[in-house]
C-alpha cells in the first residue's frame, strides 16, 4: 500500500459505501456544497472523490471512498453529482447503484471504446460507433413536434445537438446532447511531464485558456509546496481579467444578437476584438496562451501602462452598458426570462454568474483566494431574480470589477522576479487548483509521481452550468430560447473536454 | 432610449481596408517559429525534444518543421540555445499543398491545379461558407465569428457565412474530427453542391496536433476530405483567415511555400 498524499487546502474525510449517504446528508445540513466528484485509480485501488466547499470557512473538505468500484449513487440526494457520477460510469468503468438517470452522457448511444479510458487498466482502442439518437423521456399527445437541432447548427457555433419537444411556441421538454467534442482530455494529461503540461490545459477550452493554464499551474504548485513571487500572482491577475474582459463583451454581443439589437451586437464583438488586440500586443497571444508557467509566468509582460492603454476601452465600455441598460427593447426580452431558483442553482450546481444572478454568492476569487486576489479590492455582483436580466446585470458589473481589478493589478506592479526556482519532488503528490473563469468554477486536481502527471481532473463551469441550463427551457417558448442560452454564456468545449 | 442607429452612424467605420491598406490588427501577436538553419548548430535536438506535439524532427542533423503540426507555443523559441528558432510574426500560413507546411520539401504542381484555379477564380467575388465545428477547442470559433465583428467586417470582401450546405461553396472544418463527428462531416460534405472546397482551419484540423493521441482524438482532415486550403494555427488569428479565403478565390498570393515564408 503506498502512502496517500494530502490535498492542499481540504480537510481529508475517510467514509466507506455504507456511511455516504449519512455524511452527505450531514455536508449539506451544514450548508456544504458539493463541487465535483471524480475517481482515480491508485495501483488496483479505486479512489472516488468528492470535493465540497464549506460557509465562510477557505478550507475545502475532501470525502474519499476507498477500495470499491461500485458506489451508491448520491444523485438523488446531491443532483449535481448526476452528470460527475455517469461520467465516472462511462470513462472510468464504475458503477453507481440507484443511478436515477443511468444513461450514457460522455460515451454517445452508438459508441463503445473496448476498454473504459479512465478505468482500471488504462485505455486502450479508440472510440468508435454510428448514430444513434439519445435515450429521451416519452412525450405523446395532440399536437406534439419534436425537433432535432444539430449537431450542425446555423452560424458559426459549436457542435451539439439540441431536442426540443413543444406544441406551437411553447416548449415541454428540452435536452441537449453534448459531448460530441469530447477530446478525452483528461486522460491525453496522463503520464506527461508536470512542468511542460500547461499548453494541454490552455487547449481545453480556448476562451478559457488562461484561466485553464492558472488553475493547472496552481494545482502543481501547490503539490509541489512551490511559491510564485509576487510580480507573477500579479500579472497572472492582469492575464486572468484580461481574458475576463473579451469574453464578458463577447457575451453583451450575443445577448443583444439575440435581442436583434444589431448595433449593440456590433459594438459588443467589436470591443472583445480591440481587448483581443491589446491582448496580442501586450502579451503575443489574442488568447493569452504560452504565458504561465509552473512556478509563475514564462516571461515578463511590460504591463505597468496597461491602465492608459484600457482608457478608450473603458469610456466605451461603460457607455455601452449604459445604452444597453436604457433599452426597452433589450430589456423587455431579458426580464422574466429563463428563471432559474435559488434552490434549483444550488442543488444542481450553478455556477459563476449563473449561480450569482439566483442570489449564490460565491466567487473563488473572495471566498478561496489565490494569485494576488486577496491584495486587491473587489465587488461580488449578486442578484435574487434569476432570469436573463439578472444573469446579464451580475456580467455588466463584473465587467467593471475586471476593469477595476485590472488598473489596480496594473498601478502595483514592483519589480522582481517572474518564476519560482525549485526542483521537482520525486515521489507521490497531489495539489488542487481552481480559478474564477468568467464563467465560474474551474478546478483541475492533479496527482504526480516522480515528475510525471497520473490523474488530472479538470473540473469546467460549463459542464456545471450546461446540467442547469435545461431547467430554465422546459415550459417556456421558442422565441425566448435563443435569449436565454445566451444569457447563460456557456462554452461546449469546456464542457465537453 | 438611445438611438442605436445614430450611436452607430456616428461611431462610423470601424472596418479595417486590409488586405489593401490599413492595419491587420495583429501587432504583436505571435506567429510559427522561424528557422534560421545558419545558427542551428549540427547534432542538438533541443528544440525536438521541446515540441510538445512532434512538430520538429531531426534529418540529417538539421531541423525539419512541419508547421501542419505547430502549435505556435513558443518553445523551442525558448529552448534553443543558438538562437536558430526565432519567435516571428509569421501568420498567414494557408497553403494549397498539405506539403508546403514543411520545411524544405519542394512545391509540386499538377495538371488539376490549373483547373481548380479556374473554378475557385469563379468564386472570386462571392463565396459562401458552411462551417463546421469537428471538436475544437473553441478558439478557432472565436476566432472565425471575430470575422463578423465591425474591424475584420467579412462581407466588405463578398464572403458570407451560410447556414445551409446546400448553399455553400467552402467546406471550413475545425477540430481534429472526433468519432462522433466523422460521419456528420461528410454528411456535410455531401449535401453540398459541386464546385466545393474545404478548408482545414487550425493546427488540429490540418494534423490533429495535440489531439491526434488518445482514445477520443483525431488526426484532422487528411484522410477523411479533400482539402483546398490547408491553414495551420493554434487558432489561426482573424487576418490569417482571411489570408486563406482570399487565397483560396485567387485573390491573394500564396505565402508560404516548402515551409518557407515569403518576404
Amino acid at each position: 500500500m503506498n502512502m496517500h498524499s494530502p490535498m492542499n487546502h481540504c480537510s481529508l474525510r475517510a467514509v466507506t459505501t455504507g456511511q455516504l449517504a449519512a455524511v452527505a446528508q450531514e455536508c449539506l445540513d451544514q450548508q456544504m456544497r458539493f463541487l465535483m466528484a471524480w475517481h482515480d485509480w491508485e495501483g488496483q485501488q479505486c479512489v472516488v472523490r468528492y470535493l465540497l466547499s464549506q460557509k465562510d470557512n477557505p478550507e475545502f473538505v475532501l470525502l474519499e471512498l476507498r477500495g470499491t468500484d461500485s458506489i451508491p449513487s448520491l444523485a438523488a440526494l446531491v443532483p449535481l453529482l448526476g452528470w460527475y457520477e455517469r461520467e465516472m460510469q462511462d470513462l472510468g468503468g464504475l458503477h453507481f447503484t440507484g443511478h436515477p438517470e443511468p444513461f450514457p452522457l460522455i460515451i454517445h448511444e452508438g459508441f463503445s471504446v473496448s476498454q473504459p479510458p479512465l478505468g482500471i487498466n488504462g485505455g486502450s482502442g479508440h472510440l468508435s460507433g454510428l448514430y444513434q439518437p439519445p435515450t429521451m423521456p416519452e412525450v405523446q399527445g395532440d399536437q406534439v413536434q419534436d425537433l432535432y437541432w444539430g449537431p450542425v447548427r446555423a452560424d458559426v457555433v459549436e457542435t451539439a445537438e439540441f431536442h426540443y419537444s413543444y406544441i406551437g411556441e411553447a416548449i415541454l421538454h428540452y435536452h441537449p446532447r453534448l459531448f460530441f467534442k469530447h477530446r478525452g482530455m483528461e486522460a491525453r494529461f496522463a503520464g506527461q511531464d508536470a512542468q511542460r503540461s500547461v499548453y494541454l490545459a490552455e487547449r481545453v477550452s480556448g476562451v478559457g485558456s488562461a484561466c485553464h493554464a492558472l488553475a493547472y499551474c496552481q494545482a502543481v504548485e501547490n503539490a509541489w509546496g512551490i511559491e510564485v513571487p509576487p510580480r507573477a500572482q500579479l500579472l497572472r491577475v492582469i492575464i486572468v481579467e484580461l481574458e475576463r474582459l473579451y469574453n464578458h463583451f463577447h457575451y453583451f454581443g450575443q445577448l443583444s444578437k439575440t435581442t436583434t439589437l444589431k448595433v449593440g451586437a456590433a459594438t459588443g464583438f467589436l470591443m472583445e476584438e480591440k481587448v483581443k488586440q491589446l491582448a496580442g500586443e501586450l502579451t503575443g497571444s489574442r488568447y493569452l496562451r504560452s504565458l504561465l508557467r509552473v512556478g509563475g509566468l514564462r516571461r515578463d509582460l511590460q504591463a505597468e501602462h496597461l491602465a492608459h492603454a484600457l482608457e478608450p476601452i473603458i469610456d466605451e465600455g461603460e457607455a455601452y452598458l449604459d445604452r444597453l441598460q436604457q433599452t426597452a427593447t433589450h430589456l423587455d426580452r431579458l426580464m422574466g426570462t429563463g428563471i432559474l431558483s435559488q434552490n434549483a442553482a444550488f442543488d444542481q450546481g450553478a455556477t459563476g454568474p449563473v449561480a450569482r444572478a439566483s442570489g449564490l454568492d460565491r466567487d473563488l476569487r473572495r471566498d478561496h483566494p489565490y494569485a494576488a486576489y486577496q491584495k486587491l479590492r473587489f465587488n461580488v455582483p449578486v442578484r435574487q431574480k434569476g432570469d436573463a436580466m439578472a444573469r446579464s446585470e451580475v456580467r455588466a458589473e463584473s465587467l467593471r470589477e475586471a476593469i477595476a481589478l485590472l488598473v489596480q493589478a496594473a498601478g502595483r506592479l514592483k519589480a522582481g522576479p517572474v518564476h519560482a526556482q525549485y526542483d521537482v519532488p520525486s515521489g507521490a503528490q497531489q495539489g488542487l487548483g481552481w480559478a474564477e473563469t468568467p464563467r465560474g468554477t474551474l478546478i483541475y486536481a492533479v496527482r504526480i509521481e516522480d515528475g510525471r502527471l497520473q490523474r488530472v481532473k479538470i473540473k469546467s463551469p460549463s459542464f456545471s452550468n450546461w446540467r442547469v441550463f435545461p431547467l430554465t427551457v422546459h415550459g417556456t417558448n421558442m422565441m425566448d430560447y435563443a435569449i436565454n442560452e445566451a444569457s447563460f454564456g456557456l462554452t461546449i468545449a469546456g464542457c465537453d473536454r | 432610449m438611445p438611438l442605436w442607429t445614430w450611436t452607430g452612424l456616428k461611431a462610423g467605420k470601424a472596418a479595417t481596408r486590409w488586405p489593401q491598406s490599413g492595419p491587420d490588427g495583429q501587432e504583436g501577436v505571435l506567429g510559427m517559429p522561424r528557422l534560421n538553419i545558419d545558427a542551428c548548430r549540427s547534432g542538438c535536438d533541443l528544440c525536438v525534444e521541446s515540441c510538445p506535439t512532434q512538430a520538429i524532427h531531426q534529418v540529417d542533423g538539421e531541423p525539419v518543421i512541419d508547421y501542419g503540426r505547430c502549435i505556435v507555443c513558443q518553445r523551442c523559441v525558448e529552448e534553443c540555445p543558438e538562437g536558430a528558432m526565432q519567435s516571428s510574426y509569421d501568420w498567414a500560413f494557408g497553403v494549397r499543398q498539405r506539403s508546403d507546411l514543411i520545411w524544405s520539401s519542394a512545391l509540386e504542381s499538377s495538371a488539376a491545379e490549373d483547373l481548380r484555379k479556374r473554378i475557385a477564380a469563379s468564386q472570386r467575388r462571392s463565396l459562401h461558407i458552411r462551417h463546421v465545428d469537428a471538436g475544437s477547442c473553441n478558439a478557432c470559433e472565436s476566432e472565425i465569428s471575430a470575422l463578423d465583428n465591425p474591424f475584420y467586417n467579412l462581407h466588405r470582401l463578398g464572403i458570407f457565412f451560410t447556414p445551409s450546405p446546400r448553399f455553400a461553396d467552402l467546406l471550413m472544418v475545425t477540430g481534429p474530427v472526433t468519432a462522433p463527428m466523422h460521419d456528420v462531416l461528410l454528411a456535410t460534405w455531401e449535401a453540398m453542391p459541386e464546385p466545393r472546397s474545404v478548408m482545414a482551419t487550425g493546427t488540429c484540423a490540418v494534423s490533429g496536433a495535440p489531439m491526434d493521441e488518445g482514445y477520443a482524438g483525431g488526426s484532422g482532415l487528411e484522410d477523411i476530405l479533400p482539402v483546398d486550403i490547408w491553414l495551420p494555427g493554434c487558432p489561426p488569428n482573424p487576418a490569417a483567415l482571411i489570408h486563406a479565403l482570399l487565397l483560396l478565390v485567387e485573390r491573394m498570393p500564396q505565402k508560404v511555400t516548402g515551409g518557407q515564408y515569403a518576404r
